[in-house]
């Protein structure tokens, strides 16, 4: 580990730099275990939601509520972020830390435009729809489920942001390749939920 | 965070190794990050809990010892049966497992700590505090009373107004973290921590169970996490989920507990069926019988394991369909179950065969967990579990693959591995007195529940009328439970007695270790292995020395050994989510001081728990631990 970090100081950073050390190696295979943990969370959570998403309580309706350009553009932001963390990563990969920094950047400014999206959207719904957390089991279930996947994006932006300040101070090493690694898993994953959610809440709200 | 500084500044070796801040004491064990102390932790938290849940047990068996006693009234009694079943199983046993699997993986691996021994630390401190957390109710205005399984709607807030269920749900949601972080930490420890040459089929079969168990934890706790999510936000910020006036759905919970619930219960025995199959090939001198068979029957029994929660809803009236299903994928399990009750048999056929404490314990557990199995597949049946359910029968038959199972397993684990955990061995005689009266208190107890069950006793009465022919079941079943508090009274005499004497174990005390963990001094060096060894075979240690070896060949020389920096920050995190937690719990409350009343009505409390558990991530990400390192001068004459 401390020759692989020696070399990371130097700026001969090795090839792929999340999985040069043990420790890195080990938090790239436990991050994939944890995603699988994740993976059955909102599983569970989408389940309540098929379970519940008819049970309106003569509240409101996922037709009469749902505003698809709206979402689409959340989805629109979102997707575009999983992009950039791509491009992120391979500009980690070419050891080019500037790039890298930016690309996360804008991985950050869109995650932040879409859960400011989502607040907007969560607040309309409560305040001109008189839908909140107890008008209906429908209800209940569409904040848990999308308000699940909106902390982790909240999650995400400040994690990312953490690591953001860690590559100005520490630079690119062994030790900040694989943190900025699976954060990046981690983006994608949250992304994935989202194309769920997207069809299942509201594409299927709308037409189902 | 003085030590990380500290490394971050120093140009490595050799002045590395020295510059480590050693802590005494308290701060010893808060801030430990060592598997085989994380271990010591995990064993005295369990026991102290299954202590608990224990009492709990005699309280609930003094009450029913005759008919229309008064000894505890209805709700006390509710109290007791729902903190008795979750304390013992979330607190007790499962704490005890992972001490074992603490104390044992890594050495029987050959690795020198877990993958992440960070988060092995943070694992532990968020099940203690949730466990703290879940038994503060007892004084923090009543425990929960909704059964271990918190049915909806009995467990919403409008049918149980006290604070109890909330410490269940937010207690178990702290002490199921530390359960998730535990297994993907074992995952990750026997996927890339395996020394030279010990392939998956030449891991022992404790390791195995180990691996499987922590699967299976993956994916069935997440689940429970949600449902207790969904609980907490109904009973707090009145969601309705399981209000069926506002379109919830009581069913659900059902479903939701028991996708967990289920595979809950082979998280449980699996592991004590790695460590009867440890046990049992030690003394009887043998190869363990259809080692692989037994790999892929652990494999079989955690897959089934995940698609049979429907059987604890047969009366709940899912249709004929879904029942037939849900029986036949039950009974199924009973296949690679048998498997392994014939290759425990098969082991000890014509072995030497000696009867420790360990053994007697692990040749106890074959039949009693037999009798367990069979009630089982009797339960799958679906038309027969309309007269089973919800009577004696059901708590007979989940004792049997408890206790008898389970329990039976970790007391011969416990015994095996005392020296190794503790350098000292626990008393033959004191344990052979532990073994005859528990497993014949168990008996006494739980066998004669069989008939009550059949007879139309239902469980969670809290008391029943005479002349229906109970009274004298109920008598011998809690003299059995006393016995069984003998029994417990006598492996505590022994820890005791054993503690006062000197820690002389030998490498291999038992004379006929198979495994690497023996190869080791007892209780190991904190770096485990001085040299990584090389795996040549199945039973490692017993290969070399059937082969005329006194120890295993070293796999590389001896060098710098690089070791994790002791850190206070898992147990602060653990403390801020306490806070949290509590905070949570008493928002919507009203108190007598209007200070109290602001701090937890605006989530102040709520928010400054979060912010000690998330400062303390950020503490984490931001210093590097570069660890220390034993220098090969420093390992000259071990």
């Amino acid at each position: 580990m401390t020759t692989a970090h020696a070399e990371a100081v130097k700026g001969t950073l090795p090839h792929e730099p999340e999985k040069a050390t043990l420790e890195g190696r080990n938090k790239v295979l436990a991050f994939w275990l944890f995603l699988g943990g994740e993976a059955v969370l909102f599983g569970t959570l989408f389940a309540t939601f098929l379970a519940l998403r008819n049970q309106t309580n003569d509240g409101p309706s996922a037709n009469e509520l749902f505003h698809l350009p709206l979402v689409a553009a959340a989805t629109f932001l979102l997707l575009v972020s999983s992009l950039t963390s791509v491009f992120a990563i391979q500009a980690m990969h070419r050891n080019r830390p500037a790039l890298l920094r930016s690309w996360l950047l804008v991985t950050v400014v869109l995650g932040a435009a879409f859960l400011g999206l989502e607040i907007y959207e969560f607040s309309e719904y409560v305040r001109h729809e008189k839908f909140g957390m107890t008008t209906s089991a429908f209800s209940s279930a569409f904040y848990t489920l999308v308000g699940f996947h909106g902390a982790h994006v909240a999650f995400g932006i400040l994690w990312i942001s953490v690591l953001i300040g860690q590559l100005v101070r520490k630079g690119l090493t062994v030790v900040t390749a694989p943190k900025i690694y699976v954060s990046a898993m981690y983006w994608h994953f949250i992304d994935v939920v989202w194309v769920f959610i997207f069809t299942v809440v509201y594409l299927l709200g709308k037409v189902g | 965070m003085a030590q990380t500084a500290q490394s971050l500044n120093h140009a490595r070796p050799p002045e590395a190794g020295h510059s480590v801040k050693r802590h005494t004491g308290l701060m010893d064990w808060i801030t430990t990050v060592d598997h085989k102390k994380i271990a010591i932790l995990y064993l005295w938290a369990g026991g102290l809990f299954f202590g608990i849940g224990g009492l709990e047990a005699i309280l609930i068996r003094i009450q029913l010892i005759k008919p229309m006693n008064t000894f505890l009234d209805a709700q006390t009694f509710n109290e007791l049966i729902t903190m008795h079943g979750t304390t013992m199983i979330f607190l007790g046993v499962m704490p005890v497992i992972f001490a074992l699997m603490n104390a044992v993986i890594p050495l029987q691996i050959g690795a020198r700590d877990v993958a992440f021994p960070f988060l092995n630390a943070l694992g532990f401190w968020t099940f203690l505090f949730g466990g703290l957390l879940l038994n503060l109710s007892w004084i923090m205005g009543g425990a929960p009373d909704a059964g271990w399984t918190s049915y909806t709607p009995l467990s919403t807030s409008t049918y149980s107004a006290t604070h109890g269920v909330d410490f269940y749900t937010i207690g178990l949601q702290i002490a199921g973290l530390g359960t998730l972080i535990g297994g993907i930490n074992f995952l990750a420890t026997i996927i890339t921590m395996r020394a030279p040459g010990m392939s998956y089929m030449r891991m022992p079969m404790f390791a195995w169970t180990t691996f499987i168990t922590s699967a299976i934890i993956l994916f069935a706790f997440p689940a429970i996490t949600v449902g207790l999510v969904l609980l907490t936000f109904d009973r707090i910020l009145g969601a309705n989920f399981f209000e069926v006036g506002a379109g919830g759905n009581p069913v659900l919970w059902q479903h939701i507990f028991w996708i967990f619930g289920h595979p809950e219960v082979y998280i449980l025995i699996l592991p004590a069926f790695g460590i009867i199959s440890e046990v049992i090939p030690t003394f009887a001198r043998k190869r363990l019988f259809g080692y692989s068979s037994m790999v892929f029957a652990t494999i079989l029994i955690a897959f089934l394991g995940f698609m049979v929660w429907a059987h604890h809803m047969f009366t709940t009236g899912l249709g004929p369909v879904a029942n037939a299903l849900f029986s036949v994928s039950t009974m199924l399990i009973a296949v690679p179950t048998g498997i392994k009750i014939f290759n425990w048999l098969f082991t000890m056929w014509g072995g030497q065969v000696r009867f420790t404490t360990p053994n007697l314990f692990a040749v106890g557990f074959i039949p009693t967990f037999t009798m367990g199995g069979v009630t089982g597949v009797m339960l799958a049946s679906a038309p027969a579990d309309f007269q089973f359910h919800d009577t004696y029968f059901v708590v007979a038959h989940f004792h049997y693959v408890i206790v008898g199972g389970l329990v039976l397993g970790l007391f011969a684990g416990l015994h095996y591995w005392w020296p190794k955990m503790f350098g000292r061995m626990l008393d033959e005689g004191l344990g052979k007195w532990t073994f005859w009266t528990f497993i014949i208190g168990f008996h006494m107890t739980f066998f004669v529940q069989h008939f009550l069950g059949l007879m139309g006793m239902q469980r969670r009465v809290f008391t029943y009328l005479p002349n229906q022919q109970f009274d004298l079941l109920n008598l011998i079943s809690t003299i059995g439970a006393g016995l069984m508090g003998v029994g417990m009274l006598f492996f505590l005499t022994n820890i005791f007695l054993t503690s006062r004497k000197p820690a002389d174990a030998a490498d291999d005390p038992w004379e006929d270790g198979r495994t690497l963990e023996w190869t080791i001094p007892s209780p190991p060096p904190e770096y485990n292995f001085k040299q990584t060894p090389l795996v040549r075979g199945i039973d490692a240690f017993w290969k070399e020395k059937t082969a005329g070896h006194k120890g295993m060949t070293p796999s590389e020389p001896v060098g710098s050994i690089h070791m994790p920096s002791a850190t206070i920050l898992p147990f602060l995190m653990s403390v801020g989510i306490f806070i949290a937690g509590l905070g949570f719990m008493f928002s919507r409350d009203t108190f007598s001081s209007d200070a109290l009343s602001f701090l937890f009505n605006n989530y102040i409390v709520t928010g400054l728990g979060l912010l000690i558990t998330f400062g303390s991530m950020l503490m984490r990400s931001l210093f590097d631990d570069h660890g220390w390192h034993i220098e090969p001068e420093e390992l000259e004459g071990r």
